[in-house]
């Protein structure tokens, strides 16, 4: 599924060289639930980027379902976005002023997809995100924290990913409702989805089934998580 | 659907802050209403200017005498004394294609009539001019070949004179007015022709030729002021006018054709003069519209570079789920095409609504023409396009990283 061969990552500012990532090389499995964990400036959100295809890597390998991503160009990277790969960030990312549906249904404009469609497959993302279906009107800055990142766990799903990932989805949420959006991820990895978890906290990544251990831009520790915490 | 998503994305954008997107619309209102408005005006008084030189008379050429010289000095063109009744004879008689040659001298003079009083212009002329200078009838007649010959003290006045003398819309026919102290029988009044201030073409007193010689010009020699010839057609207007020249050249001894002591007017230059003059300042008022609508376009760069910054996270995140960057870019352009677009609807509307107001004000007939409309509507796109092009590019050019981090 996913495949990182001899990853670097350097950054060049004027004369400055700072290596984000370092020859970081692993595989990720269909149906996996990996966390990504590091303190910041470990390289673990440039990996990040290098695995949402939004940045490319400076030297090595990264294959994502059998396609060499270093090798596409934009366009293709956005076509790549948006047929395997659903984001969920940290500040939810939703468009204020529009309803839920409309922003689950985001990456399919411009398609030709016909509305009557777009509608049904945002209703079963949103289902399988867990909104209650009262909400699905409402328009998204009326909703609380853990229901807006429900509607960004929709949106993310809404094309039926290859990899959902999500960075620090938790990270500006309080403990009860970040406890209700990892059993989401759970409950989605359960059902199939491949789902990838960028953090900085123990706690959050313990809910995978596998934890990398990112620092200074190597990984440091990868192993499989066997006290998972739900 | 690729179209109605855009149209869809593009009003959502638009009427998220409504008041900034109606002053920026509005910039480009006024911008379109006055180069609408201005149009319809300028091409109204072309119009208006045109169809009064046609009422002058119709395929006319006026001969009008050269500048005296009084020791060097020129007093002026029309000054001299060289133009004689019997040239007027001779073109008749002798050019082909001439329909009618009407000599008249003029005079401007006062009139009084039961204790009202007028200054006005007096034309002493032959039974031709009606024809030459398309005068018609409303009461009464012309005078006659007979009150021609025997110096009749006749008048046919205008209606504006009429107007000034009797009142409005009496009928003076059989009245006397006295010109020169001398008491003139009214016989006729003229059809209206329109015009205004000092080219007021009803505000005249017409006579015959040697009563006008006799009573009021007070020159007994056959000099006359100015010859009015009308063409057989439009088509022998040149010939007629060149063999004119030629005539009067050889009756007046000249070889030298600039020394003329004469010169010759063609309506047809009249018209296309009068006409650059007005399309001159159409344009230059329209320029000057066009400048407000430049600041509209500007206004329309400046909200899409700020809706650009403000919606840097959005854009980020459209790029995030995989909206290719042309349709970023398109996205943004035809947010501003649509400003422009309202903008353009409205300001036609409301230039139109102006051209009218303003043509009953000026006294002109304003006309809204669908070119003008189209061009409008085409230069409000391309502003749309041009002031967009930029902000547009800018938005899909953010790295989708950077614009997610964009706090």
């Amino acid at each position: 599924m996913i495949k990182c061969e001899n990853i670097t990552k350097i950054y060049r500012n004027g004369d400055v060289e700072t290596v984000a990532l370092d020859n970081v090389s692993f595989e990720i499995e269909e149906g996996e639930f990996v966390s990504i964990i590091g303190p910041s400036g470990s390289g673990k959100s440039t990996l990040m980027h290098i695995l949402g295809a939004l940045d490319s890597s400076t030297s090595g390998k990264y294959f994502l379902d059998g396609h060499e991503v270093s090798k596409l160009n934009d366009d293709q990277l956005s076509e790549l976005r948006k047929d395997k790969i659903g984001f969920v960030f940290q500040s939810f990312n939703l468009l204020p002023r529009a309803t839920v549906l409309r922003n689950v249904e985001l990456s399919l404009l411009y398609s030709d997809i016909p509305s009557k469609v777009r509608m049904e497959r945002s209703k079963e993302a949103l289902r399988k995100a867990g909104l209650e279906e009262s909400k699905f009107n409402n328009l998204s800055n009326q909703l609380s924290g853990g229901q807006m990142q429900r509607v960004a766990i929709a949106r993310a799903l809404i094309n039926n990913p290859s990899i959902i990932l999500a960075d620090e989805p938790t990270g500006n949420l309080d403990t009860k409702t970040s406890q209700i959006v990892m059993d989401t991820f759970r409950q989605l990895n359960d059902t199939g989805h491949t789902i990838v978890l960028i953090t900085h906290e123990m706690d959050v990544a313990t809910c995978a089934n596998r934890i990398i251990h990112v620092r200074d831009g190597k990984i440091e520790k990868d192993e499989a998580n066997k006290k998972r915490n739900v | 659907m690729f179209f109605t998503d855009i149209l869809k994305e593009a009003l959502w954008s638009i009427t998220g802050n409504k008041v900034r997107s109606s002053l920026t619309i509005l910039g480009i209102v006024i911008g379109i209403a006055s180069v609408i408005a201005l149009v319809a005006i300028g091409q109204g008084a072309q119009n208006q200017i045109a169809s009064n030189i046609q009422a002058i008379g119709s395929n006319l050429i006026i001969v009008m005498p050269g500048s005296q010289r009084v020791g060097g000095i020129s007093q002026g063109g029309g000054s001299a004394q060289s133009l004689t009744v019997d040239d007027a004879t001779a073109i008749k008689s002798q050019i082909s294609n001439v329909k009618a040659v009407a000599p008249s001298i003029t005079k401007r003079a006062q009139i009084t009539a039961k204790g009202n009083n007028t200054n006005t212009q007096v034309i002493g002329t032959n039974l031709d001019y009606p024809t030459v200078r398309n005068v018609a009838i409303d009461l009464g007649t012309f005078f006659n070949d007979q009150q021609i010959k025997s110096s009749a003290k006749v008048a046919v006045i205008g209606p504006t004179t009429r107007d000034d003398l009797f009142g409005t819309s009496a009928n003076p026919v059989g009245q006397t007015i006295r010109i020169s102290n001398n008491d003139f029988q009214v016989i006729g009044v003229t059809v209206a022709k329109g015009g205004s201030g000092f080219n007021n073409q009803d505000d005249v007193v017409y006579v015959p030729l040697t009563t006008a010689q006799h009573y009021i010009s007070g020159n007994n020699n056959n000099y006359v002021n100015n010859i009015s010839i009308a063409a057989a057609n439009q088509a022998a207007m040149t010939t007629v006018q060149n063999q004119v020249s030629d005539l009067l050249l050889s009756r007046h001894k000249i070889t030298d054709s600039t020394q003329a002591d004469f010169s010759l007017m063609n309506q047809n230059d009249i018209i296309a003069t009068a006409s650059s003059i007005t399309s001159t300042f159409t344009i230059l008022l329209s320029s000057i519209a066009g400048i407000s609508l430049l600041v509209g376009g500007i206004g329309i760069m400046n909200m899409m570079l700020t809706t650009v910054t403000e919606r840097t996270r959005e854009i980020g995140l459209r790029k995030a789920v995989g909206i290719k960057k042309i349709y970023i870019n398109m996205q943004f352009l035809a947010e501003a095409v649509l400003l422009t677009f309202l903008g353009g609807f409205i300001g036609i509307i409301i230039g139109w609504i102006a051209s009218l107001v303003l043509s009953k004000f000026v006294n002109i007939t304003a006309q809204v023409s669908i070119p003008s409309i189209l061009l409008a509507f085409g230069v409000s796109a391309a502003v749309g396009i041009i002031f967009g092009f930029y902000p547009a590019r800018k938005a899909s050019n953010l790295s989708p990283i950077e614009a997610l981090r964009y706090e």
